[in-house]
């Protein structure tokens, strides 16, 4: 039995977010960190690797700097990990990218008491569509929202949140599951896993390891086989200086909510 | 010459600095109110192998090196000087001197243990009338029918003190002898006639614990001594060449852990209508308080790396200490005032750096000891 | 086990896109009872179906909801397709996975949107990577119309007039794409410090998930819903589509939010010293008013009026609501070092000096115990007439 995390690194949007003139991201000015959602699926994996003894294997599909990644997970326990990478896995949307990663996936080789993890969303997109679009490319049973997960034998029993409470969910082995903040805090990395991980072992998927599977050809992958195009990205205008309402009577209230009716904030 | 850090270092640094963040911070304010020992703390710690990082695995050690304690210290410092002197005095005074002195069946009993932080050590050397005079012990220790050691005294301001079960301590043997009758000792808290004092109210550190170790009548099993008889003063004083890296790495921490804050602070607080950042005296401020850390931090890391490789590095303990520990001391005093009178409440952390600062040109060797060592390597003695 | 689930129309050619015509509404219940966000979907897909000239269908789907169907042509669907099925009593993605895409391949919308609740974001990858077309997820806005579309950028971008007026088509595998007809799906990107508008150029339906609460219900319309058509389709399903099972559905109750997570956050300072109790009820008023939670800052806690986990402030909590409402406090420098990051700070205060003042988007000088109140009420009239 063995897991499967798919991590992705994304830019850290919590704190100043750069953005060029021409209103796309400025990444090379922002910090990367590991998804926040990814980590509870790491943790979750090694949560049932305490347990089970089982086998933990990280993959992400990114740029070569991304095994800076994958070598924090394998600090924190993870045994080996997949860098899918790629000049023709660029430009992919969502379904591109699940093609990719369940083709890797495949690879790597799913057997019937695997399980496949991913954290919810990615804060860069907050798409939430990769790791449903894995599991139908694998046929594979998803389980969404998951905020608690117990493997007895091949079932395994999964709390999937809903905004009003929540469903009790039983599936089988192999399956997909993504993972939400309330399922767990993520450990640390430990001394002993950062002088370790390092010589942990660590494979390059790139496109001539994945170019003879059935789920990749040119038009499935990268830009061409991306079914979404970019119209326009912009900018919202600036936050101007606040301004004082006049007055502080039933009119001045009622043109403030009229104000944040209008710009959807209540 | 290389000043780059292993992939290893910058990773492990990573983790300090996330653990440190989220862990450790949040507590500091109440460890130093309520002068509380943060034992959950000591527990995750533990976890993550930070109570026996530069020790070997087949001990029950993280498998790190030198530096990656050092860059574990500074780290804990740079949020909390409490929290980092437990790492520093539980791991340099007492793991050390058991792993590098110690039998292996002494190694086997005492170390899984402490290095995987299940059990906290501490040292006991100081005494009321031995302070930086250590030759000077007053406690004794005198074989039995048995050739078991009795022994009868007091030791004072010991680290850790009250919350360790494993302590190196040192008592004469041989009066005579003078600092060649000194011998070390592995004492268990659980020994009958040992006993600890109370907590010692502090400037500093207050959530450290410290207090007075008691030996009345006092037995210790022979298998427990540490080392050869008459070799303790040679132990101490090797251990404390080794405290004094963990040492100057939390005066390191303090110093840097200031000059964040101070940072962060003159960057919002606006006076005569601009930003502190923005006024020269602020920059200039910053700028020395900056260049003065990272030139201690090129010292301690230095040391660390000679103790890595098994060279001679107790000079370079000393002036890494003496110039860590009046960087810290002067950086955190700057820091304060760069705050104002806020950095004068209890509302901003820099009052209490402040006050963690100034042990560290105290304790393991004052300033003055530090000028003595390195004095002796320069030949002017 | 693990066999490709095929759709009901063997033929079915997501690239062909002209054989496809008009918008679907995915319309969710849960339980018998429709989501609210289902008739918000409903309404604006009658405006892009008005602005493409096509029909608006709401698909439902469930065990026994035939009788909601009137209630979706009640807010401006012209048909209803009704999926019923005792297999489709509660969600699993399965079943509607396969039930959706089953009808989407006889019977080829152009558009299909779907509330992006925690079972839409599930449902909608699912479904769109079966029908090999795209989705654009967590939409805040959507238009057709290119002259509408182009009003909507002069007013919610900082793009140059010159650019939004020339734009008109996207290079697509390398050739001019005219984008006229193809549903443009907005949306927020990188915590909303990028938005982006997303095509489907190429394939069909164009599929969107819709933030809940952002577009507009229409007025009820008792005519139209009598009006409504109703199609039975004849759902296909088995007990062995299904690789999941519920065991559960528990509805919880209303759960504490706290600071931090908080998107909508009430806060009191020393302002309310004169009547502290009088001054804590407004703010829970107006929190409950707007969904959010109380908090106060270092007096309001120090005094012991709020207990220290309310705290915002540099020794208290740091939160980024959406709406943070400061009644009563100055804004003093440690306060401020922990709500200067909220999307929208509203400061009422008595003094027009106040420091929290500079930092508040919108600012009412005024005794909080008067304004109060009628932030409350205006609050109140504004939500309802949504």
């Amino acid at each position: 039995m063995k897991i499967l995390v798919c991590v992705k690194q994304v830019p850290d949007t919590s704190g100043k977010v750069a953005v060029n003139p021409d209103g796309t991201l400025n990444r090379a000015s922002m910090q990367t960190i590991i998804n926040p959602d990814d980590m509870n699926a790491v943790e979750a994996a090694l949560k049932l690797k305490d347990e089970l003894g089982c086998k933990v294997t990280v993959v992400t599909m990114g740029p070569p700097p991304a095994e800076g990644m994958l070598r924090e997970l394998m600090a924190m326990g993870a045994d080996d990990g997949y860098l899918v990478s790629a000049r023709e896995f660029g430009g992919s949307d969502t379904y591109a990218t699940s093609q990719i990663l369940a083709a890797a996936l495949d690879t790597i080789g799913l057997d019937d008491d695997d399980i496949v993890f991913c954290g919810r969303q990615a804060i860069d997109g907050d798409t939430a569509q990769v790791g449903p679009q894995i599991a139908e490319k694998l046929h594979l049973p998803q389980i969404t929202y998951a905020a608690d997960v117990k493997k007895e034998g091949d079932t395994l029993t999964v709390k999937r949140m809903l905004e009003d409470g929540y469903m009790t969910i039983k599936a089988q082995t192999p399956c997909l599951i993504t993972c939400i903040k309330e399922l767990n805090t993520p450990r640390y990395m430990s001394v002993s896993g950062v002088f370790e991980c390092y010589s942990k072992p660590m494979t390059v998927l790139d496109y001539n390891a994945l170019k003879d599977h059935p789920l990749i050809d040119a038009t499935t992958i990268g830009l061409k086989g991306s079914p979404t195009n970019i119209l326009t990205s912009f900018t919202p205008p600036q936050k101007g200086a606040g301004q004082m309402l006049e007055g502080n009577d039933m009119a001045t209230c009622e043109k403030l909510a009229g104000i944040l009716l209008e710009k959807h904030i209540i | 010459m290389d000043f780059h850090l292993s992939k290893e270092h910058l990773l492990v640094r990573k983790m300090y600095r996330e653990f440190a963040e989220n862990e450790v911070k949040p507590l500091a304010e109440e460890l130093d109110e309520e002068e509380r020992f943060p034992m959950e703390t000591v527990e995750k710690m533990a976890k993550l192998g930070m109570m026996g990082i530069y020790f070997p695995k087949q001990y029950g050690g993280a498998g790190g090196d030198v530096l990656s304690y050092a860059m574990c210290v500074e780290e804990l410092a740079k949020v909390c000087g409490t929290t980092a002197v437990i790492v520093s005095a539980h791991t340099s005074l007492c793991c050390a001197p058991i792993f590098e002195n110690g039998t292996e069946e002494q190694k086997m009993k005492y170390l899984p243990d402490l290095l995987s932080g299940r059990k906290i050590g501490a040292f006991g050397l100081t005494e009321p009338g031995a302070g930086t005079d250590a030759s000077g012990q007053q406690t004794t220790a005198v074989k039995n029918e048995n050739g078991d050691y009795v022994l009868n005294g007091s030791k004072c301001f010991i680290t850790n003190g009250n919350v360790a079960s494993t302590f190196v301590v040192f008592a004469m043997t041989d009066k005579s002898k003078g600092n060649h009758g000194i011998t070390a000792f592995i004492v268990e808290k659980d020994f009958p006639g040992f006993s600890t004092g109370k907590h010692e109210k502090k400037m500093g550190i207050r959530g450290s614990s410290t207090c007075d170790l008691v030996f009345e009548d006092c037995v210790v099993p022979k298998e427990n001594l540490l080392g050869k008889e008459g070799e303790g003063f040679k132990i101490a004083m090797k251990t404390l060449d080794g405290g004094r890296i963990g040492i100057a790495s939390q005066a390191l921490g303090l110093a840097e852990g200031a000059i964040n804050e101070a940072v962060k602070y003159t960057k919002e607080r606006i006076q005569f209508g601009r930003r502190l950042s923005q006024f020269q005296n602020t920059q200039f401020q910053l700028a020395d308080m900056h260049t003065r850390t990272q030139a201690a931090q090129y010292l301690v890391y230095a040391a660390a790396m000679k103790k890595q490789n098994h060279e001679d590095y107790s000079m370079d303990a000393a002036m890494a200490k003496l110039f860590a520990a009046e960087t810290a001391s002067d950086v955190t005093r700057r820091a304060v005032q760069l705050f104002g009178g806020y950095g004068y409440t209890r509302e901003y952390p820099v009052e209490r750096m402040m006050r963690d600062a100034k042990i560290t040109e105290i304790y393991e060797g004052t300033s003055e000891v530090q000028r003595m060592v390195v004095a002796k390597y320069l030949g002017v003695n | 086990m693990r066999n490709e689930v095929k759709l009901a129309n063997p033929n079915y050619d997501s690239s062909k896109i002209e054989e496809f015509k008009n918008v679907w509404v995915f319309c969710e219940q849960r339980q018998g009872q429709m989501m609210s966000t289902s008739y918000e979907l409903i309404s604006e897909g009658r405006k892009l179906a008005d602005e493409l000239g096509v029909k608006l269908c709401g698909l439902l789907v469930g065990d026994n909801v035939g009788d909601l169907a009137e209630s979706i042509g009640g807010y401006g669907a012209d048909e209803v397709i009704v999926c019923d099925h005792p297999l489709l009593k509660n969600y699993t993605t399965d079943a509607y996975a396969k039930v959706i895409c089953d009808v989407i391949s006889e019977m080829k919308p152009e558009a299909f949107l779907i509330g992006a609740t925690n079972i839409g974001r599930d449902l909608g990858p699912r479904c769109a990577a079966r029908l090999h077309t795209g989705l654009c997820a967590d939409c805040t806005h959507l238009d057709v119309d290119m002259p509408i579309y182009k009003d909507f950028l002069r007013g919610a971008s900082t793009l140059p007039e010159a650019k939004i007026d020339g734009m008109a088509t996207a290079k697509v595998m390398g050739k001019d794409h005219d984008v006229s007809r193809d549903l443009k799906m907005t949306r927020p990107a990188f915590g909303g410090n990028l938005m982006a508008t997303i095509i489907c150029p190429r394939f069909r339906p164009s599929m969107a998930t819709v933030r809940p609460g952002v577009m507009k219900k229409a007025a009820y319309d008792e005519a139209k819903a009598k009006a409504v058509k109703v199609t039975k389709y004849d759902v296909k399903l088995d007990a062995a589509d299904l690789q999941t099972e519920v065991v559960e559905v528990v509805k919880a109750a209303k759960k504490l939010v706290d600071l931090v997570g908080a998107d909508y956050i009430v806060s009191v300072g020393r302002g309310i010293s004169k009547d502290v109790e009088g001054g804590i009820k407004l703010a829970h008023e107006l929190a409950d008013v707007l969904g959010g939670v109380v908090g106060g800052s270092r007096v309001a806690i120090d005094s012991g009026w709020l207990t220290a986990d309310h705290q915002v402030g540099q020794t208290g909590k740091t939160v980024h609501p959406k709406v943070y409402v400061a009644l009563g406090i100055s804004g003093s420098i440690q306060h401020k070092a922990g709500m200067s990051e909220s999307e929208c700070i509203i400061a009422v205060n008595k003094n027009d000096t106040a420091p929290i003042f500079e930092i508040a988007d919108y600012g009412i000088c005024g005794d909080l115990f008067k304004v109060t109140p009628m932030l409350i009420e205006a609050f109140k009239a504004a939500k309802a007439s949504k």
